[in-house]
């Protein structure tokens, strides 16, 4: 599933739902609570001054635009981050990048020390 | 800090990350080469690599073990594919069972690191290719995200992306 994403671009009609399901600051927040935890609609929907069904609504955007999931679990509706196949492997590559520049600072120290010949000085 | 540049592709599933060192290419060739210098670097904060064995030659296989803060081990291999001292190194690096020996289930990811004088010493190139994001996930789920600290899918990052 993941290598079709991957290789192909996101479409123009797919980065118009991206857009404008980031352009409201509601959803925008629930994007970064179920990035943080997995919530269920009713628990999203206390922290907002409106209606369950608007903060469905909201979910409804976000889901369309391929940025979270919905899950049904009982009688709860959870609704996970889905940040789709290619932002995930630039995230995947970001966290990558971090650890090679751990190993350059940690090349760097060893390289400094000069003990094992007078070059690394 | 000794980075210059890095590039992610994340089409090509690529990691191309080039740093300067201020030293000789033969002395950085060496801590590719010597399994005690190169296990005080390669393993992520907090997990150190141990490399029991490291037979640095094309063919040549090495195999190491990263022990993370609660004492798990990771396992991992390397087979060897290209070395043309100081200058190219090209190896497979793969995980391993709790054997040590590489699982036949998962395919290596493939690195090539190019050593070459620069302005300012030496400079050391090295481009990561990995087969899918499942395989990117597993090897950053290897103790990375804990041990870098990674606030990873931040939303200032997701919004960078999509705005990129």
């Amino acid at each position: 599933m993941y290598n079709h994403m991957v290789v192909g671009e996101l479409s123009g009609a797919d980065a118009d739902r991206v857009f404008h399901a980031l352009a409201d600051a509601t959803r925008r927040d629930i994007l970064t609570r179920v990035i943080s935890t997995e919530q269920s609609v009713s628990a999203l929907a206390r922290h907002y001054p409106m209606s369950f069904a608007a903060v469905q609504k909201h979910v409804a955007v976000l889901e369309r635009a391929a940025l979270v999931r919905k899950e049904r679990r009982g009688r709860e509706q959870l609704v996970h981050a889905e940040p789709g196949a290619l932002h995930r492997v630039a995230r995947l590559l970001d966290a990558y990048e971090q650890l090679w520049r751990h190993r350059a600072r940690a090349i760097d120290a060893i390289l400094a020390e000069g003990h094992e010949d007078r070059e690394g000085t | 800090m000794p980075v210059v540049s890095s590039y992610k592709d994340a089409e090509a599933l690529t990691l191309t990350f080039v740093a300067d060192f201020d030293a000789s290419a033969e002395r950085v060739w060496r801590i590719w080469q010597d399994p005690r210098q190169l296990e005080r670097w390669w393993g992520p904060p907090t997990w150190p690599a141990t490399f029991h064995r490291h037979d640095f030659v094309v063919g040549g296989e090495s195999r190491y073990y990263m022990t993370g803060p609660e004492g798990q081990k990771a396992h991992g291999w390397w087979s060897i594919t290209t070395i043309a001292a100081p200058h190219r190194l090209e190896f497979d690096d793969g995980f391993a069972g709790d054997d040590g020996e590489p699982l036949s289930t998962m395919e290596p990811t493939h690195t090539i690191v190019t050593i070459e004088a620069a302005d300012a010493g030496t400079r050391m190139t090295v481009v990561t290719k990995f087969v899918s994001a499942d395989q990117l996930q597993q090897m950053l789920d290897m103790g990375m995200e804990e041990g870098m600290g990674l606030a990873l899918g931040q939303i200032d990052g997701l919004l960078a992306e999509i705005a990129g």
